[in-house]
């Protein structure tokens, strides 16, 4: 692929904090005008990846490119072209709604006129408080103007750490909501979350743990590519259940996942044979079907074939 | 110590902070040995209500006990008597495994026989016991919110308050967890909890949902998703946030 149809390109990257690995030869590309999830618990390496693409911080070893210019050569070039949204709340507390905007834009040349069009979306949803500190506004208001503030300057590459931890489910959803009208208007954007549900509003995502990718590709297809046959469970009580399950060699791993619990079977899984081993341990109300995996699916059972 | 069925039996329970109500008129009960979802939107109160039922901070108005002591005067008691974790402040960083161990059980008044005892049952049952002497602070997440569950219920508490002890935990050590709270629970220790991920409130017997300061449903997880004619806790939870008029 022509690298000037890359928004990001990430090439064995890898970066370690003593003897801890943050990053472990990395690799990933983000094409122009697309959402890329980088999908991970904590402590995965996201916000590393995220400080040496904005360049903040220095890779050990491996390239990396954002909008076509080297990290740490052109990293002055990099600075004005990137918005980024970092994970903790990072605007002045003691400036005001209206004086962080200001600030934020004076930064990189621009008046908050001039880009008000881009922002506005947002931005109007808060205008009416202009006037308030941001360190007294509550976190959906704060996400708001951070994200305001990353964009002032018209980026072509927005980078937004963990922008929905800690924010309710509905919140959630209006705020991808944004994102993708961002997309829209030609941005290319990198966003990290520790919420799997997540994943399928983006266009691509990468799967990453322990400082390395587990797998990158279209959520659809990452959840088409599941190779194993999948049910879910019910009953009347579910804890006992979970233990049962965990004794059965037919079953390859077996998880709780809301109403259900999940089952992972292998070749020899029989259905019925189940279903009566369970009545016969006295559980009731035994309910299972075959059920479409999605991301979390997806995640656990990479993470667990790693673990093995 | 009250020998009734409910550890938490709160009656209008309100606070105002000026004009602002934050938690307004909030009645409801807990069974001794159930798990309790706590849920709600940013804003609608949850934290405020939380603080109230853990003893630190005294309701405007409205009644009620937990763990039998009068929430309107007997703070410190409760404190004594519950546990409490959150995402945030869990462990001091900078002590070992044990050494954290030690602290929180000696703040609680455990004696120094039973937490040698309580503390190795609790490593061997984490897999911990290598990590006995390892800083908190080099943890992994994960490792870090399992042993901060169990230093919360150290003393023995007959009730552990959890305000979102997995936000940000892999998929894996968030079920783990979990399994932790099964367990507690079916050896009779009530489990109140909030989360943002909504699979996990369907693991819990009963779940409230709270909107503008006032509790607007209750019951368990199967009842609500009928009454709502909702398919999951998560799709209940957008219907009625969406009702909201405060918050973000």
């Amino acid at each position: 692929m022509n690298t000037s149809t890359l928004a990001i390109k990430v090439s064995g990257i890898s970066k370690s904090y003593g003897s801890v690995k943050a990053l472990d030869n990395i690799s990933l590309d983000v094409r122009r005008g697309e959402i890329f999830g980088l999908i991970g618990p904590d402590g995965a390496g996201k916000t590393t990846l995220f400080k040496i693409l904005v360049t903040l911080l220095n890779a050990d070893s491996g390239l990396a490119q954002v909008d076509g210019l080297d990290v740490q050569k052109d990293y002055k070039k990099i600075r004005s072209r990137v918005g980024y949204m970092p994970g903790k709340f990072s605007l002045y507390p003691d400036l005001t709604i209206r004086e962080n905007m200001e600030f934020f834009a004076s930064l990189f040349g621009v008046t908050v006129e001039q880009n008000y069009d881009l922002v506005a979306p947002i931005y109007s949803q808060i205008e009416k408080f202009s006037n308030r500190r941001a360190g007294r506004l509550s976190g959906g208001m704060k996400q708001k103007l951070a994200l305001s503030c990353a964009l002032i300057h018209k980026p072509s590459v927005l980078f937004l750490d963990e922008p929905t931890t800690g924010v309710d489910a509905v919140s959630r959803s209006e705020f991808w909501d944004m994102l993708f009208n961002l997309k829209e208007q030609g941005l290319s954007i990198l966003v990290s979350t520790p919420y799997m549900d997540e994943a399928s509003r983006c266009d691509r995502i990468a799967l990453i743990n322990n400082g390395h990718v587990l797998d990158i590709d279209t959520p659809q297809n990452m959840v088409d590519n599941y190779d194993a046959p999948l049910y879910g469970v019910k009953c009347d009580n579910m804890y006992e259940m979970l233990k049962k399950l965990r004794k059965v060699e037919s079953i390859a791993n077996c998880y709780t996942t809301g109403e259900y619990h999940h089952i992972v079977a292998s070749k020899e899984f029989d259905v019925e044979r189940l279903i009566q081993d369970l009545t016969d341990n006295g559980l009731k109300n035994i309910e299972l079907k075959a059920v479409i995996p999605d991301i979390e699916d997806v995640f656990i059972k990479l993470l667990s074939n790693e673990q093995q | 110590m009250s020998n009734n069925d409910y550890i938490i039996d709160v009656k209008d329970l309100t606070k105002k902070f000026g004009t602002f109500t934050a938690v307004d008129h909030i009645t409801f009960s807990v069974k001794r040995g159930e798990i309790f979802g706590f849920l709600g939107a940013n804003g609608a109160g949850k934290t405020t209500a939380m603080r109230m039922l853990c003893g630190l901070s005294y309701p405007t108005s409205g009644s009620g006990t937990v763990a039998g002591f009068d929430v309107t005067k007997e703070g410190e008691k409760i404190k004594r008597h519950i546990g409490y974790m959150s995402q945030r402040f869990s462990l001091y960083e900078d002590l070992t495994v044990m050494e954290n161990m030690e602290l929180f059980g000696g703040i609680y008044g455990v004696k120094s026989k039973d937490l040698k005892e309580r503390a190795s049952d609790l490593l061997e049952k984490l897999n911990f016991v290598e990590e006995r002497d390892t800083m908190v602070g080099s943890l992994p997440l994960g490792w870090k919110q399992k042993l901060a569950f169990a230093v919360a219920t150290l003393h023995r508490p007959e009730i552990v308050f959890l305000d979102e002890p997995t936000g940000g935990v892999d998929p894996i050590t968030r079920r783990q967890f979990w399994e932790m709270i099964y367990q507690a629970s079916s050896e009779g220790t009530t489990i109140f909890v909030t989360t943002h991920y909504m699979d996990e409130a369907e693991y819990c017997h009963r779940v409230s949902m709270m909107v503008d300061g006032q509790i607007k449903a209750l019951d368990t997880p199967a009842n609500l998703k009928k009454q709502y004619n909702a398919a999951s806790i998560d799709e209940m939870f957008r219907i009625l946030a969406r009702g909201a008029k405060r918050g973000d």
